[in-house]
């Protein structure tokens, strides 16, 4: 007990270091955590994809595309319950700067198929029947205050030319981790105005999206779907969109990687300067761990003392910076929102935040505090005066 | 452990050598020191500067090891225990008065003074009584929630008497106690020490440059390069 006041006090009586090497800490873990939540959003997209979906597409590459034809073939395939199609669109609307997503699809089976974007019976009716509708998500609405029937133009990159759309639906996500900044127009429209400009690039799919009954059901599926198509001019891929979404994601993984090294890093670093600050601490208290032996406590008592007053340090720090990474979190997700599908942070940061806390008071802790027991009685009196 | 110490004799010394590393070298400090403390006794160990004072005192209270010779106190030869053992042996038989009191800055007159008494299985209500005791005998019931920078170096010294003698230890050393103060000052010390001797019955083994804190004492002994000399040179 006594010893908890001894280190309390201890800490207390230099506040200004003491406050500073708090603020570090807390800086440090508050870096981390919104490191690692950055990070960790790149998985969201892979996580939130069905088990029961599988992706086709040209098995060289993504920007190779597959022919419409393949369509009633794939539908045939034993365990297929739909099919839906679609390409990639790449159109910018005003700035390139603000960019999202858009694909041409396939209306009635791409809803079908995609139960988290929940759009109201008249809405979806309004798009399907309307070959300029398109859809988008409330937040990518929001951002630009579009209205339904508002007339949106998009300029084509992969396809070139201006195109022209009404807004026929706003879609939510069912779930807070669904991509909402994304807008889908039909495929016919784009096909049929490709016929007329460049045929050569008409009837052809930039991927198939396959719904399947049972996620086991997955390996036979795509197996069958390939061999369908081998040594055909295009061959397939397929996989589960999961997969694909890890292939996809792998591209930018990389940055993650690098993020999350960061994140490490930082606590290194942070590690290093609470061990210095400690060590600086118990040298100048030598002179004291020396009375306390003098009068009988022991190596323990004087482990204690030292010891607690690292944990002390870096646990308060790690807890304000745990405290502070939900409001920077809200900060960041309102900021980047638009960016962003969802920033929560996740239950297992904040464990290793902890942990990390309690590591970084450890590794501190170490060396001053052997120091500290190891001193001979009489060198470490002979510092005081 | 040696029994045949005469009942009188509180600390025994014999035959004790000291020396330390410097820079490679052996550098002797003490050499075949022998010396008996009776039980009662104000002595003043007096030598000039590097004579090694501070280490045979240091030898006696057990806070550093002889390389030969042994030291009995109160029957037990504290040559012969390990560090946890001279730690709980320190904690029961010697109480320690320094020159720069070394108080704990981050406790108060009452902590300080309530120091070793944590070590004893005492309740927290012997503990209050007790240190409450000591602090009466050194004049500072009323300042005992002050912290050591609140008060006069003559008053710190003072808390650090009461802590010393708070756990009733068999011998009190003190390491030039009246060094850092004014003469004044000095004079009280130095009367208190009287008084704990006289009073309260206390061995006390002092070092000290200080002709008057020397008059104090009932004997004093002179070290010179290390050796006991009998007359002041
Ligand atoms: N830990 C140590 N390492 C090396 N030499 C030491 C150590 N402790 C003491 N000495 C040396 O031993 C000698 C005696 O030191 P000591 O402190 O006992 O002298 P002293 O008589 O108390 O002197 P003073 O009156 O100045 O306090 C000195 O030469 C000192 O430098
Ligand atoms: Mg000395």
């Amino acid at each position: 007990m006594f010893i908890l006041k001894i280190f309390f006090r201890n800490a207390l009586s230099h506040r200004l270091r003491t406050g500073l090497t708090i603020l570090g800490i807390t800086i440090a873990i508050l870096a981390f955590g919104l490191l690692r939540t950055v990070a960790g959003l790149w998985h969201i997209g892979v996580e939130r994809s069905l088990a029961t979906r599988l992706v086709t597409r040209n098995a060289i590459s993504l920007v190779f595309s597959l022919p419409i034809s393949y369509y009633d073939r794939i539908r045939q395939v034993p365990g297929v319950k739909s099919v839906s199609y679609g390409n990639w669109f790449g159109g910018v609307y005003i700035d390139e700067k603000y960019f999202f997503a858009n694909e041409a699809i396939e209306p009635q089976s791409f809803l079908e198929l995609y139960p988290e974007f929940i759009l109201s019976d008249d809405q979806k009716q309004a798009f399907i029947h309307d070959r300029k509708g398109c859809i988008v998500g409330k937040k990518l609405a929001s951002r630009y205050g579009w209205k339904l029937g508002d007339q949106l133009i998009l300029k084509g990159t992969i396809f070139p030319g201006q195109w022209e759309f009404v807004l026929r639906g706003i879609f939510r996500g069912a779930e807070k981790s669904t991509e909402e900044r994304v807008l889908f127009f039909h495929w016919d429209y784009l096909n049929e105005t490709l016929k007329k400009t460049v045929p050569r690039r008409a009837d052809q799919v930039g991927f198939y999206i396959i719904g399947i009954d049972k996620p086991e059901q997955a390996a036979q599926v795509s197996q069958d779907v390939d061999r369908l198509f081998k040594n055909s001019l295009a061959e397939t891929l397929t996989e589960t969109e999961k997969a694909f979404q890890l292939g996809f994601a792998s591209m930018t993984g990389a940055i993650m990687v690098a993020i999350q090294i960061v994140s490490y890093v930082v606590i290194v670093i942070i590690m290093a300067v609470v061990a210095n600050t400690m060590a600086m601490t118990a040298r100048e208290r030598i002179g004291q761990y020396a009375i306390f032996k003098t009068m009988g406590f022991k190596g323990y008592h004087i482990a204690g003392m030292v010891f607690g007053e690292s944990l002390l340090i870096s646990i308060t720090g790690c807890i304000c910076g745990i405290l502070l990474t939900f409001p920077a979190g809200h900060l960041f997700g309102d900021l980047l929102g638009d960016y962003l599908p969802s920033f929560e942070v996740k239950q297992s940061t904040i464990y290793m935040d902890l942990g990390f806390g309690v590591l970084v008071g450890i590794v501190a802790g170490i060396f001053p505090t052997v120091r500290a027991v190891k001193i001979r009685i009489a060198d470490g009196l002979r510092r005081i005066g | 452990m040696d029994n045949s110490q005469p009942q009188h004799t509180v600390v025994s010394i014999e035959g004790v050598a000291k020396s330390y590393w410097r820079g490679g070298q052996v550098v002797p400090v003490l050499e075949d020191i022998s010396l008996d403390i009776e039980r009662g006794e104000f002595l003043a160990l007096m030598g000039p500067s590097g004579s090694g004072k501070s280490t045979l005192l240091n030898l006696i209270a057990g806070i550093d090891s002889v390389d030969a010779g042994s030291i009995i106190v109160d029957g037990v030869n504290i040559v012969g225990l390990d560090e946890s053992e001279l730690a709980d042996w320190r904690a029961a038989h010697v109480g320690f008065i320094f020159q720069f009191y070394n108080l704990i800055p981050v406790l108060t007159a009452f902590e300080n003074v309530e120091l070793p008494l944590l070590l004893t299985s005492l309740s927290r209500r012997e503990r209050r009584e007790h240190v409450q005791a000591a602090l009466s005998v050194v004049s500072l019931q009323d300042r005992m929630d002050h912290y050591p920078s609140q008060l006069s170096g003559g008053q710190q010294q003072r808390v650090a008497i009461a802590r010393a003698i708070v756990s009733d230890p068999s011998i009190l050393v003190a390491d030039e106690p009246t060094g850092d103060l004014d003469r004044i000052s000095a004079g009280e010390i130095l009367g208190l020490m009287g008084r704990l001797n006289s009073e309260f019955g206390k061995t006390i083994i002092m070092v000290t440059h200080d002709p008057r804190a020397a008059e104090k004492a009932h004997t004093i002994r002179y070290l010179e390069k290390g050796v006991m000399v009998d007359v002041h040179p």
